[in-house]
């Protein structure tokens, strides 16, 4: 291993221009003749709009036009489509309401855009929304995901709100095996709604070219090839070779900006209409109101166990919010990123899962790190604790005994996925080591002296990423392939500029796709550019989401890599005078076996630019492309555990100590995935301490700002004991898994099973606030539970 | 955000004169709070008065049985100020617990009275410690002067000069903060004083207001033990989102006995 190769600490390339105020976010750009936009959203969770009286917003000094969702409609535009078409267990295709991206006849959640004010100053288009006189006769809403086929419904086209009714598994089998059980644990289980919180809000920048006709828009993606695909082929804002969409720096997106939203939309749309650029960028509140929120489940389980304690069956139940329209993915993420992971790491024979999606009076519901995965986990990582208890197991060894064992593999779960690899007992042996789980009793004793009440909780978890293969994904209704591009051009002085289809908004790609790259090349790390973010110079590629980007983008780059190294070989097997199978690649270094003699990966670049001595049957240039589509998931899995205090009196949780033991398979840059698992499990327990997106029973968000949205902070956690196992992935290049979403999906159960077992009560929903968890010590207490 | 007019006078009684000739003016202290109450629409003055340049509104001040703080210091200033740590430890500790390190460099001690947010952290030492608070105009007991949610004894441009504190033989405050926005949802102050036990409770209720059971239960036995099954009555206790009126009324017990034990 060098200093800066695969397996090296490298400090992120990227950090010094972030943390000296260089970076260039959406909202740095500026273009002559810009002007700025602000929205008209509706203040009804659900409402008729009767009339949109523009006259006085137009009469605003500054404002210079006000489009509605009329004006939207006259123009033709297409509506916002969601990418996955899941079908019912009755084989019909779930509803997919139109979702216009300005709302001209009715509004559906508070927040929904329905005019776009254009003016001068950011403050004047905000002035000209709220001048906007918009008659509303309001209908009927619902908020709450377990009361929207009761309600009214919100959509013609989805009858009682009903979107689609999903199941996974043999029904029967796994219902004869719950009745032959000879212990059955039962949970209802809410999996809270968790509201996005990146750094940088949205952002949208957009100009039209009369000249040739193309739309450049700036934006706040994560993806941005499928913008484009999505704005071309769906909403038919320019022709696909017309647009041009630039992701610059983001910061931050956690999978709410994987998805095509009303506003960026619009203010493209808007630009082309106007001719003038436009520019908008999110308030905070904006973000609290229209950006995709994440979770939001209901859950009803069953875990089975034999008289040994061997998991029999598993049935799972889930009503899952889909909001008021299906988001880019909304429909794919409670059914093949949640069904499919409920085996967990363990070999329950009988599983199945029904879930049915619902349509509500709120904003969206997308994937939001870790999107299924994290409620799946929490389901049966809930269950298998709370049965250790009921069978009075130590919940280590209950797993232990129920494990996949390395010599299953490869493993082909009830519910569809096949595990490649993976050693679930050397996670949990380094887990228990690392948090001294026997001297846990001792600890819980001298805590009570304290008068706090201490608890432990595990979390064994696992997740797929890299979601593929593309075949199997478009057979299973996905809208689009799963692979990606990587493209490696080697400029004559043997410099490389590095192309991929992976967006880095956080995850530090310009250091480890640098580090891939020059290792396998042999050339200093500092000579490796990596280029993302821009559909006008990297040719296609489908985003970074699901902890996908070093396991499918990284293995496209590392493909595209071995090209140039072959035909690098031909170059120098020619100049060398020798065969090609005499040639050797190694540290940067083309070598003649027999003689001796040599040529540097540079030598070969310049030959291949100013080809004076050179194949007569060989290309010049020196420049190579790969779409790599992997041919199953990447399964990253490791234990968590967690171990809390509790103070009876307030309520209070104190995380005090944080174990997570992570196989994330090679890992490229230590430093790097170790600074992802901290942003995970942060997140994770905010959303079993902290985050709780709530609206009201009329639809109002009521958490809409930090005043009342709690999220996690430094001071809340523990300073992290963090480590890792390693099984290489065996089907992919470097053996990498992934690492971005595992502690968002590890953590919270982990959090949840440490405050039962402080408390000795069964449930409490999250977050697990001071209160509630005042009210749990106090029924405890008094007997109850 | 409305437009308004920014005026920056160099005394009390231009600012007080100012005040008097635009009725829709307000005074701009740290602008905590007003500034983004501006911000989101819910007030639109027509003028704002900066004391900030009004120097004689600042400044700490120690005598034998008082502390007295002028109305624009900030926060931090009393937090890290050496005669404030000595002379009431209490009041400088719970300065330090305002907010985060933003608001107590900008916002102040007139302000936040002025303002009375039901979750501030002022408001219980006022009443703990009984400050007087010295207006342009005249000065208010403690008492006196917290009246309701967002309501106090000041009439329209009034303003509040300084605060004085008897310094008490022992205080100490104790905070149990909102975890989002770490405003008090319960926050308590416990000091004797030459006139007996005090107890200031904020985050409650509407406004700040004095605990009369835990005083008496204290006066016969200063012990946290002492707080311990004192009935607190939450009927008019703040309900909302992060904590109901009932857990409210169970937090001035638990941050009363805290305060007590903190008191050393």
């Amino acid at each position: 291993m060098s200093s800066q190769g695969i397996g090296a600490s490298v400090r992120r390339t990227e950090d010094m221009r972030f943390i000296t105020g260089r970076g260039r976010y959406t909202d740095d750009f500026n273009l002559p003749r810009q002007t700025h936009a602000a929205f008209a959203r509706s203040p009804y969770p659900h409402a008729r709009i009767t009339g949109v009286d523009t006259s006085a917003a137009k009469d605003v000094p500054g404002v210079s036009s006000v489009l509605t969702g009329a004006d939207m409609a006259a123009d033709g535009l297409g509506g916002l489509p969601c990418g996955w078409l899941v079908k019912s267990k009755d084989g019909s295709d779930m509803k997919q309401p139109p979702h216009p991206p300005l709302a001209a006849e009715r509004v559906n959640y508070v927040g929904e855009p329905y005019a776009i004010v254009i003016a001068d100053t950011p403050a004047a288009a905000r002035a000209g929304a709220e001048a906007i006189i918009a008659d509303f006769e309001e209908l009927d809403a619902v908020a709450a995901v377990d009361q929207a086929i009761h309600a009214a419904t919100i959509h013609p086209e989805a009858p009682e709100n009903r979107c689609y009714l999903w199941s996974l598994g043999e029904e029967e089998a796994t219902n004869e095996a719950i009745e032959a059980a000879a212990h059955v644990t039962s949970l209802k289980i809410v999996n809270n709604r968790l509201i996005p919180n990146a750094i940088e809000p949205r952002a949208a920048l957009a100009n039209f070219d009369a000249s040739n006709g193309e739309i450049t828009l700036y934006t706040t993606s994560q993806n941005p090839h499928l913008a484009r695909l999505i704005l071309a082929a769906f909403v038919q804002i320019a022709p696909e070779h017309k647009l041009r969409i630039i992701a610059p720096d983001v910061g931050g997106g956690f999978g709410s900006k994987i998805f095509v939203y009303s506003e960026e939309t619009a203010v493209a749309w808007a630009a082309k209409r106007i001719g003038r650029p436009v520019k908008w960028t999110a308030t905070r509140s904006e973000s609290f109101l229209a950006d995709a929120h994440g979770r939001d489940h209901v859950t009803h389980a069953d875990l089975a166990l034999d008289a040994d304690g061997r998991f029999t069956a598993l049935r799972v139940r889930t009503t899952a919010n889909m909001g008021a329209y299906l988001s880019t993915f909304a429909s794919s993420v409670p059914t093949y990123l949640y069904g499919t992971l409920l085996a967990g790491q363990y070999k329950t024979p009988n599983i199945h899962v029904e879930v049915e999606a619902v349509f509500t009076n709120t904003a969206p519901v997308d994937a939001y790190r870790g999107a299924g995965r994290p409620e799946a986990t929490y389901v049966l990582e809930r269950l298998v604790e709370t049965a250790a208890r009921e069978l009075n197991m130590d919940p280590a060894e209950l797993r232990r005994k129920n494990f996949i064992q390395p010599e299953d593999f490869p493993y082909q779960t009830p519910v569809a996925l096949e595990y490649d690899v993976g050693d679930y007992e050397a996670s949990l042996n380094k887990a228990l080591e690392l948090i001294d789980y026997k001297g846990f009793p001792e600890r819980k004793k001298e805590a009570n002296a304290r008068g706090r009440k201490r608890g432990i909780g595990f979390s064994c978890y696992i997740e797929a990423c890299g979601l593929a293969p593309s075949q199997l994904a478009i057979s299973l209704g996905a809208g689009v392939g799963l692979y990606e591009s990587g493209e490696v051009r080697v400029n004559p002085t043997g410099s490389v500029t590095v192309y991929t289809g992976s967006h880095s908004h956080g995850q530090g790609h310009e250091t480890t796709f640098a580090q891939i790259v020059a290792s396998r090349l042999g050339i200093p790390f500092e000579d490796v550019e990596i280029v993302h973010g821009d559909t006008g110079r990297v040719e296609f590629g489908l985003g970074t989401y699901g902890s996908r980007s070093a396991a499918v983008g990284g293995s496209a780059i590392v493909t595209a890599t071995d090209k140039v190294i072959r035909k690098g070989a031909r170059i120098a097997a020619h100049l060398l005078d020798a065969d090609l199978d005499e040639v050797d690649f190694e540290d940067g270094i083309y070598k003649h076996r027999s003689s001796n003699a040599s040529k540097t990966f540079g030598e070969v670049a310049f030959a291949a630019y100013v080809p004076a001595d050179y194949p007569n049957d060989l290309e010049p240039g020196l420049s190579e492309k790969a779409f790599y589509d992997p041919n199953n998931f990447t399964y990253p899995a490791g234990t968590h555990i967690c171990e809390v205090e509790v103070d009876p009196d307030t309520g209070t949780v104190e995380v005090v100590t944080f174990v997570a033991v992570d196989d994330f398979g090679t890992v490229i840059n230590p430093m790097i995935v170790e600074g992802q698992v901290h942003g995970g499990l942060a997140q994770g327990i905010g959303q079993a301490l902290f985050e709780h997106g709530i609206y009201d029973d009329f639809g109002q968000l009521i958490t809409g700002s930090y005043m009342d949205y709690c999220m996690p902070r430094a001071d809340d956690l523990p300073s992290f004991k963090v480590d890792t196992t390693v099984t290489p992935c065996s089907h992919n290049p470097l053996g990498v898994k992934g690492c971005g979403e595992a502690g968002a999906i590890g953590a919270t159960p982990a959090v949840i099973n440490a405050i039962t077992d402080a408390l000795g009560i069964r449930e409490i929903e999250m977050p697990a606030t001071p209160e509630r968890v005042w009210r749990a010590c106090k029924t405890a207490a008094e007997g109850g539970q | 955000m409305s437009r308004f007019d920014y005026h920056r006078p160099n005394s009390i009684d231009d600012a007080t004169r100012l005040r008097g000739q635009h009725e829709d003016s307000l005074f701009l202290a740290g602008g905590q709070t007003l500034l983004p109450t501006i911000k989101q629409g819910l007030a639109a003055p027509s003028d704002l008065i900066d004391l900030g340049r009004l120097d004689d509104l600042r400044g700490i001040n120690v005598s034998a049985e008082t502390l007295t703080i002028g109305a624009m210091t900030r926060h931090a200033e009393v937090a890290a100020s050496a005669e404030a740590r000595k002379a009431i430890p209490a009041l400088a500790h719970l300065a330090g617990l305002i907010g985060d390190p933003q608001v107590r460099n900008t916002g102040t001690l007139g302000g936040s009275l002025a303002n009375s947010d039901p979750a501030a952290d002022y408001p219980a030492a006022v009443i703990a410690l009984g400050a007087t608070i010295h207006t342009d105009k005249r000065s208010i007991a403690a008492e006196d002067y917290f009246l309701d949610l967002f309501e106090t004894a000041l009439e329209p441009g009034e303003l509040i000069v300084k605060v004085e504190f008897p310094i008490p033989k022992r205080a100490a405050y104790a905070k149990f903060p909102n975890p989002a926005s770490r405003y008090a949802i319960v926050g308590v102050m416990v000091a004797e004083t030459k006139d007996g036990i005090r107890v200031g409770v904020t985050g409650a209720g509407p406004c700040a207001f004095r605990c009369t059971p835990i005083e008496e239960a204290l006066a016969k036995d200063f012990s946290a033990e002492a707080v311990k099954g004192v009935a607190i009555d939450h009927s008019r206790f703040n309900s909302d989102l992060h904590a109901s009126a009932e857990y409210r009324g169970a937090l001035v017990g638990v941050m009363a006995g805290r305060a007590v034990s903190a008191t050393g």
